[in-house]
């Protein structure tokens, strides 16, 4: 395991996490429509805990996200939430609201009441997909800081990276490309949020008005994803020289990655056909469930490729529109090759941990959420 | 071009980076604690009903499941922000000790969190759904994530206070790590570890028999109530003294390697051989105090020899005082001749130095380096290897800086120990009573239960401003000083943030009370 085999690995682990994480957006993607999905309160209630019991997953899976950044590579964690402070707060904001809002809404003693709650979820339904979309958008757009590690001789400045205006971080979302990708996930996780809702939600009227959504919204993110996906692969991109480590800018950077990369290009086209099968199927056929499973696994892989594209095949994942050599590559950018080794290490217990996940989420979803649950069971949200 | 927008580091802006890293640590540790000792008691309790088949034991655990339920939600909303304010508010931190600092925070993500939200979720939802012992195997599963998730982060924390397993590179600019066992396993860490876990038991005793005790007092639910007082209180006893013990090695350890922090936690100002341990002594809350002019402060009362006991585990041992450790001179816990601050001061900046005129050689180079250019580079390297212990140091104007706030470390570190050992006496207490006395009628002992819960807290949180406030100014003992370690940011935003959590975790704060009081009013629900 070289020095540049275990970044091109970190990478690979940290692209699945963020794919994996857009997968779980079907919670968020749920929440965002508990009010317009649900015709009464009893609706509203099953879909309210048809996520509720797995919100935790995706909670989890960013807070991870988050720290396995930070272990591989420690310059973004320190760069990105350092320097774009109020697009990361108020994501994290809305994820705090997320993490009460269940077990608050309906309890006796919530002095708000259920639907300031309810709202949260909404809220947080709507702003963690757009903004963190928007967040890695930037990895193809570029955002605007700079990074000198020399600062750290200078007492009166010593902090190596800053950002280059007072927005830190929420001129993010006057670049109109990064808003067009944070739609495209926010519709895509509306997308998966409807086939979950309709695989684990065994109630008729849900499921019809679900489905009924799935036209528009599968509409919408596939115009606003091909936009984006189109723009980005024919538009400038930041490569990096392996030998020097100095970044330049290559016409059609990302197209060259996907066509240097087959592989990736491959297992991306395959992700499409099944993300398109699932919501196919589930349009032309009222008894179709599944589509979650094969839509699922359609994401997961498209997003693990989309991020590959950013950092693999030399480029700088990361970039800085302010100056370009501030630009984070993997090899600039990641641990010590001591700390990547021991962490990869951590990593063969990935395996074991997605095994216990698997295991337990059939265990609670053996038998779907319907009102009997809902009205008999003592631990509902 | 590299572009360098000159903006000094405003020190208002540290302050409130401070304040705000402090505000959402104290909030978050309301909440752990309670999970992690509730989860103990949950489970005990659970392995009864297991054992037994009594459905009682059955209904008791879902019982102080659903209180747990309402309070885990606070703790992972608090707890979300911390993972990522390191990177927020204290960027150049993140960097420059990311690569040892980050790993244990990846693998509590990977390892123990996933575990504590998988299980949770089958703790809560799957009574009905999967067998007896499978949700047995659950509810532990839970809290051993969020033990196992507490070892992790206090291997984070320890780091800072001892960093080991570690070394500078000059390359990089930054600390790398060379032994994870080192880190992972670090003797401050396994005390620290220890400590808080049996601390936070303590937390889940006092409750559990607040509660009972509650219930005592409004006389209803009589069995719930003895038979959790039962286990709560044994729970407690053994955690207090656990916690006592650990925390006695704590001490040891904090002497060894932060001999300012103990100092500030005892306001000794000039140490001695055989020193004494402070009971109480009058020192001014409200401010620093003038240590430089020596002496004691008024109203001291000693137990003669015990800090030196303590801290040296020698009756005469030299335990250096605040002006002690400024002036040097003196032998240390490493058995080395303490350097004065003035020459640690003096160090830093020569590795400072050392470290520019590194990257200077180093940006000149054009291509491979000639002999003369390595000779160079080589010389500057090992000054800065010879220099790295003290390179905080180097960022220090005057001692002042290097003292923590004495009174916030002399109260909290008195209140913590003083409820420490009321804890103690009050298990002891309630274990005679419920099985020498009829405990349901001793009407001062249910006060003092439901009165001790929030005193419980007080020592919680008070052991960890002990902790942090102690080692101050430092982010990393003796290597970065907070105003090094901070993110570039306007002071209004920090400050604004800074208000956001505050005015937003205690608007959830008081609705989680709330609906935890009116749950417990409400009662267990009991199967027919």
């Amino acid at each position: 395991m070289t020095y540049e085999f275990m970044q091109q690995y970190w990478w690979f682990l940290v692209s699945l996490l963020g794919a994996l994480l857009v997968f779980l957006m079907f919670v968020q993607g749920a929440n965002s429509m508990i009010f317009s999905l649900a015709g009464d309160d009893m609706e509203r209630k099953m879909l309210v805990n048809s996520t509720g019991r797995k919100w935790e997953f995706t909670f989890t899976t960013l807070v991870t996200f988050g720290g396995a950044f930070f272990a591989s590579f420690p310059l973004f964690y320190s760069t990105s939430f350092g320097g774009a402070y109020w697009l990361w707060m108020l994501i994290l904001f809305s994820f705090v609201l997320q993490a009460v809002s269940y077990e608050f809404q309906n309890k006796l003693g919530n002095i708000f009441g259920p639907s300031l709650f309810q709202w949260f979820l909404v809220i947080n339904g709507i702003l963690g997909p757009l903004l963190l979309g928007g967040a890695v958008a930037t990895f193809f757009n570029g955002s605007n800081f700079t990074v000198n590690k020399m600062n750290i001789t200078d007492s009166l400045q010593p902090v190596i990276s800053q950002w280059a205006n007072a927005s830190n971080g929420l001129d993010a979302l006057l670049d109109p490309w990064n808003l067009v990708f944070g739609l495209a996930v926010f519709f895509l996780a509306r997308i998966l949020g409807i086939l979950y809702i309709i695989n684990n939600v065994d109630d008729a009227n849900i499921r019809a008005r679900a489905r009924k959504r799935l036209v528009y919204t599968a509409g919408v993110f596939l115009i606003l994803f091909l936009a984006f996906l189109i723009r980005t692969l024919f538009k400038e991109g930041y490569a990096c020289d392996p030998a020097t480590g100095l970044v330049v800018m290559e016409p059609m950077k990302y197209l060259h990655n996907l066509l240097d990369m087959w592989y990736v290009l491959i297992v991306l086209l395959v992700g499409v056909c099944l993300l398109l099968f699932a919501i196919y199927k589930t349009v032309t056929n009222a008894a179709y469930i599944q589509g979650i499973w094969s839509g699922g696994i359609g994401v997961v892989l498209v997003v693990l490729c989309l991020l590959l594209c950013a950092g693999w095949n030399n480029t700088a994942y990361y970039p800085s529109n302010i100056d370009l050599q501030s630009s984070l590559t993997l090899a600039n950018s990641c641990s010590s090759e001591f700390t990547l080794t021991t962490m990869t290490y951590v990593s063969f217990l990935i395996p074991f941990v997605l095994a216990y996940i698997v295991y337990a989420w059939r265990a609670i979803d053996k038998k779907k959420i319907d009102r009997e649950e809902m009205a008999t069971d003592d631990h509902t949200y | 071009m590299t572009q360098n927008i000159l903006m000094s580091i405003d020190a208002s802006m540290v302050d409130w980076a401070r304040a705000q890293f402090a505000i959402t640590a104290i909030y978050h540790w309301l909440f752990v604690p309670l999970t992690l000792g509730l989860a103990l008691i949950m489970g005990i309790i659970e392995t009864i009903y297991y054992r037994t088949g009594n459905v009682f034991w059955k209904d008791a655990a879902k019982f102080w499941q659903k209180l747990f339920g309402i309070n885990f939600a606070m703790g992972v909303a608090t707890g979300i922000i911390l993972e990522f304010e390191f990177g927020t508010n204290w960027s150049n931190y993140s960097w420059f000790v990311g690569d040892i600092f980050g790993a244990p925070l990846a693998i509590e993500g990977i390892v123990a969190f996933f575990m504590e939200s998988t299980f949770v979720a089958v703790m809560f939802f799957g009574w009905k759904k999967v067998s007896k012992g499978f949700h047995l195997a659950a509810t532990w599963l839970t809290g051993l994530g969020a033990t196992f998730s507490a070892w992790w982060i206090l291997v984070a924390n320890s780091w800072m206070q001892y960093p080991v397993g570690c070394e500078f590179n000059p390359d990089t600019m930054r600390n790398e790590m060379t032994s994870f066992a080192d880190v992972a396993f670090s003797p401050f860490a396994v005390d620290k570890f220890c400590h808080t876990v049996t601390s936070a038991w303590i937390i889940g005793a006092l409750f559990t028999v607040a509660v009972s005790a509650w219930y005592l007092l409004k006389n209803r639910e009589r069995q719930l109530a003895l038979q959790s007082i039962k286990v709560a209180a044994i729970v407690g006893l053994v955690s207090s003294l656990l916690a006592a013990v650990t925390g006695d090695h704590s001490a040891y350890t904090v002497a060894k390697v932060q001999p300012m922090k103990l100092a500030a936690m005892e306001a000794l100002y000039d140490g001695s051989e055989g020193q004494s341990l402070t009971a109480i002594a009058w020192v001014n809350p409200f401010e620093q105090p003038q240590y430089e002019e020596g002496g004691e402060p008024p109203l001291h009362i000693g137990i003669p020899h015990m800090l030196a006991f303590m801290a040296t585990h020698d009756f005469n041992g030299f335990v250096p005082g605040v002006n002690d450790i400024i002036r040097g001179g003196y032998v240390n816990a490493q058995g080395e001749m303490e350097p004065s601050l003035g020459e640690k001061m003096r160090k830093g900046r020569v590795a400072i130095e050392a470290l520019g005129e590194y990257r200077k050689l180093k940006a000149e180079l054009k291509g491979e380096p000639t002999a003369r250019q390595k000779a160079a580079l080589d010389e500057k390297a090992s000054v800065i290897g010879d220099n790295m212990k003290y390179f905080g140091y180097g960022y220090i104007k005057d001692a002042e800086q290097t003292v923590p706030f004495i009174p916030l470390c002399f109260y909290t570190f008195r209140i913590m120990v003083g409820l420490g050992c009321l804890f103690i006496l009050f298990f002891a207490v309630t274990l005679f009573f419920f099985y020498k006395k009829d405990i349901t009628k001793i009407k001062w002992w249910k006060w003092t239960a439901i009165i001790l819960l929030p005193l419980g807290y007080i020592a919680s949180e008070s052991g960890w401003l002990v902790a942090e406030f102690g080692r101050q100014p430092w982010t990393i003992q003796d290597m970065l000083p907070t105003w090094i370690g901070v993110s570039n940011l306007s002071s209004n935003a920090v400050m604004l943030t800074f208000f956001i959590f505050l005015v937003l975790f205690t608007i959830l704060l008081a609705v989680e009370i709330s609906i935890l009081c009116k749950q417990i009013k409400k009662g267990p629900e009991y199967s027919k």
